[in-house]
């Protein structure tokens, strides 16, 4: 019934879906590929004559003392910072998250919903407040600081605040969630009865964790990196806070081209490339999995 | 669709009923006396709503793109022209106000507004420099606590990420002038700026706080917020760069497309009260420009090192305006250097 129904009129039901996809997604996508081919404005905004100036000044700098045209090496730096930390982020909530998911998925079934609704209860929290909690943390006169003095193991405070291994923590912490749901997912529908019979063929702890568990739950880990890299890569909040400002993130940087820097079309442009580096690395992690797939089956 | 339009409609319907009362004002975060609006509201039964923004390009594009339902704005003197020049602004008939006598003969007529069609006075302060005397004893009257750090204060500086007002005090310590396009001169600028943030601890705003509780030792940072950091910690003072400082003035403008403009009006002329005019400064503990404020101010306002420029430094501040595209371009680019 309902199959036949979606032969002649089921792409009717679709519409919400095109809707929001259309106005929702590509509308505001497109206007800003079209503003990034404008020239910037007095103050704000765009003027409407085309120019490819600001795709030039993505990747070029021309000297502002002599005019020779150079890589924009500003842009790069701020460009690896952003990769690096949200690779490091990726990792760190990993590690963090991966026994954790292990232990939760091997409670037993009752006590699962209650762990699972710890993991989720900082998400019932504002971003910008668990930040500021973070900050509050590891500021110089804060919790962590005194109680390393009190305890006698430092005699003056340590400059974690307003560092990048700040902001790592920071995203680390507001990202773990992320990181564990997807891989209790996975791990909660690994068999096993699959690791008894590893040990069996007298295979190693390590070589059970490596050749039968990471395999089977790689979905949940890529699902997982996903999530969580793909946010720290735009991150605003969290570097502006926690980072000090010293040195700029992508987010931040973009931000700097609408606001103070006036500059939208560069901005636009920025933003472009952001959300291009975001899908490269989607593609590699789908095709790195469909590939491993193919040898599994 | 339909649905959609129908419920768009009872929802104009509904704003439209309620307007009558009502009074919307774009201001500057935590900058408002929430005593000045209750006291607003009870004298003439008008619900006011303040919304904050953070820096004066986020609210000219907001009000630009049109649709924020805001009648009062409260831009720096920098920015009025722009707005005017973008015919955002009405001219309320501000010298026919029954309190605009009250306004000091000094910001009457003023550059960025003459003789005040737009605008009247918020309050008006200066870009110094906040110090931690207990860390520092030398002389803080100079933008070299931030620029040539002493030792005492290295690691322990911070630099508010305000673009324009950063750029302008390094360019007016290597010896030009706001706004400067000479390029051998921002090279030079640009290459202190560059020297200078290894010194830094951090780039960020919230100063009254950090200030307050010894997190950061000195900072480029407004009176203002000085004086409330001193007043929770007795150590903190402010100097007046002697190579320049940054005057500014934030002002009340009533916007062209104003829901609530009666409304509007009588804030502006409230706000020109002298009792009223010394609420605003009683807590944002900056200066007001309306003649016989002092009156109603708590006495430790009418002394205040942060508010009373001393008279041999009165010479080195600037009214800056807002630089044009080629410069800005130029700052921005300086400004990407020193962040990368």
């Amino acid at each position: 019934m309902a199959l036949s129904n979606s032969g002649k009129n089921g792409w009717l039901l679709s519409i919400p879906a095109l809707i929001l996809l259309i106005f929702g997604a590509a509308g505001p996508l497109l206007i800003v590929v079209v503003y990034s081919f404008l020239e910037p404005g007095d103050f704000s905004g765009v003027i409407w004559n085309f120019t490819t100036e600001a795709w030039f000044r993505v990747f070029f700098e021309r000297d502002i003392f002599d005019g020779t045209v150079s890589t924009a090496d500003a842009h790069l730096t701020i460009f690896w910072r952003s990769l690096k930390l949200s690779i490091l982020t990726t990792l760190a909530t990993f590690l963090i998250g991966f026994p954790m998911a292990w232990f939760i998925a091997t409670q037993p079934p009752n006590r699962r919903a209650a762990w699972l609704f710890l993991i989720t209860i900082p998400f019932w929290t504002n971003l910008l407040i668990r930040t500021f909690a973070i900050l509050e943390v590891i500021r110089n006169q804060g919790l962590l600081n005194s109680f390393l003095i009190w305890l006698g193991v430092i005699d003056a405070p340590l400059q974690i605040l307003y560092t990048d291994t700040a902001v790592l923590i920071g995203m680390a912490y507001v990202y773990l969630p992320l990181m564990v749901l997807p891989l209790f997912a996975a791990i909660d529908r690994f068999d096993f009865k699959l690791i008894e019979a590893g040990y069996d063929l007298y295979a190693s702890r390590w070589r059970v964790l490596r050749r039968i568990v990471i395999p089977i739950v790689r979905p949940g880990i890529v699902a997982g990196s996903i999530l969580v890299f793909v946010p720290s890569l735009g991150a605003y909040v969290t570097p502006r806070i926690l980072g000090g400002g010293k040195n700029m993130m992508l987010g931040n940087f973009i931000e700097l081209q609408f606001g103070q820097g006036r500059n939208w079309p560069l901005g636009a442009a920025l933003s472009m490339l952001l959300l291009v580096i975001v899908l490269t690395a989607l593609l590699a992690y789908v095709r790195a999995t469909s590939v491993e797939d193919r040898h599994n089956v | 669709m339909k649905l959609v339009f129908t419920s768009a409609l009872a929802l104009a319907a509904a704003t439209a009923a309620h307007a009558e009362g009502e009074l919307n004002i774009y201001n500057w975060g935590n900058y408002t006396n929430p005593k000045l609006i209750e006291k607003f509201e009870q004298e003439h039964d008008v619900d006011v709503t303040i919304t904050d923004f953070d820096s004066n390009t986020t609210a000219l594009a907001k009000i630009e793109a049109g649709g924020h339902g805001f009648d009062i704005v409260v831009p720096t003197h920098s920015y009025v022209q722009i707005y005017v020049g973008k015919d955002l602004l009405m001219k309320p008939g501000i010298p026919e106000m029954e309190n605009y006598d009250n306004i000091s003969d000094n910001w009457k007529n003023v550059d960025w507004d003459p003789n005040r069609e737009y605008t009247v006075p918020w309050q008006w302060g200066t870009t110094g420099v906040a110090v931690n005397t207990s860390a520092y004893d030398g002389d803080i009257n100079t933008s070299a606590i931030w620029l040539d750090t002493p030792e005492e204060l290295v690691g322990k500086v911070n630099v508010v990420p305000e673009m324009q007002d950063v750029m302008n005090l390094a360019v007016m310590y290597m010896g030009g002038e706001p706004c400067t396009d000479d390029r051998d001169l921002l090279r030079e600028v640009r290459d202190k700026l560059v020297e200078a943030k290894s010194d830094w601890m951090s780039m960020d705003y919230g100063m009254t706080e950090k200030m307050s509780n010894g997190d950061v030792m000195a900072s480029v940072n407004w009176n203002g917020s000085t004086f409330r950091a001193r007043l929770n910690n007795p150590d903190v003072a402010y100097g007046y760069p002697k190579e320049g400082y940054i005057v500014w003035m934030d002002n009340v403008a009533i916007l062209k497309d104003a829901q609530n403009v009666e409304n509007a009006k009588l804030f502006m002329n409230f706000i020109m009260d002298p009792e009223n005019a010394a609420l605003i400064s009683e807590f944002a503990r900056y200066a007001n420009g309306i003649d016989g404020s002092e009156e109603y101010m708590p006495e430790e306002m009418k002394s205040a090192p942060e508010i009373v420029v001393p008279d041999e430094l009165k010479a080195a501040g600037k009214f800056t305006s807002s630089c044009p595209k080629e410069v800005q371009d130029l700052y921005t680019a300086i400004w990407t250097d020193l962040q990368k």
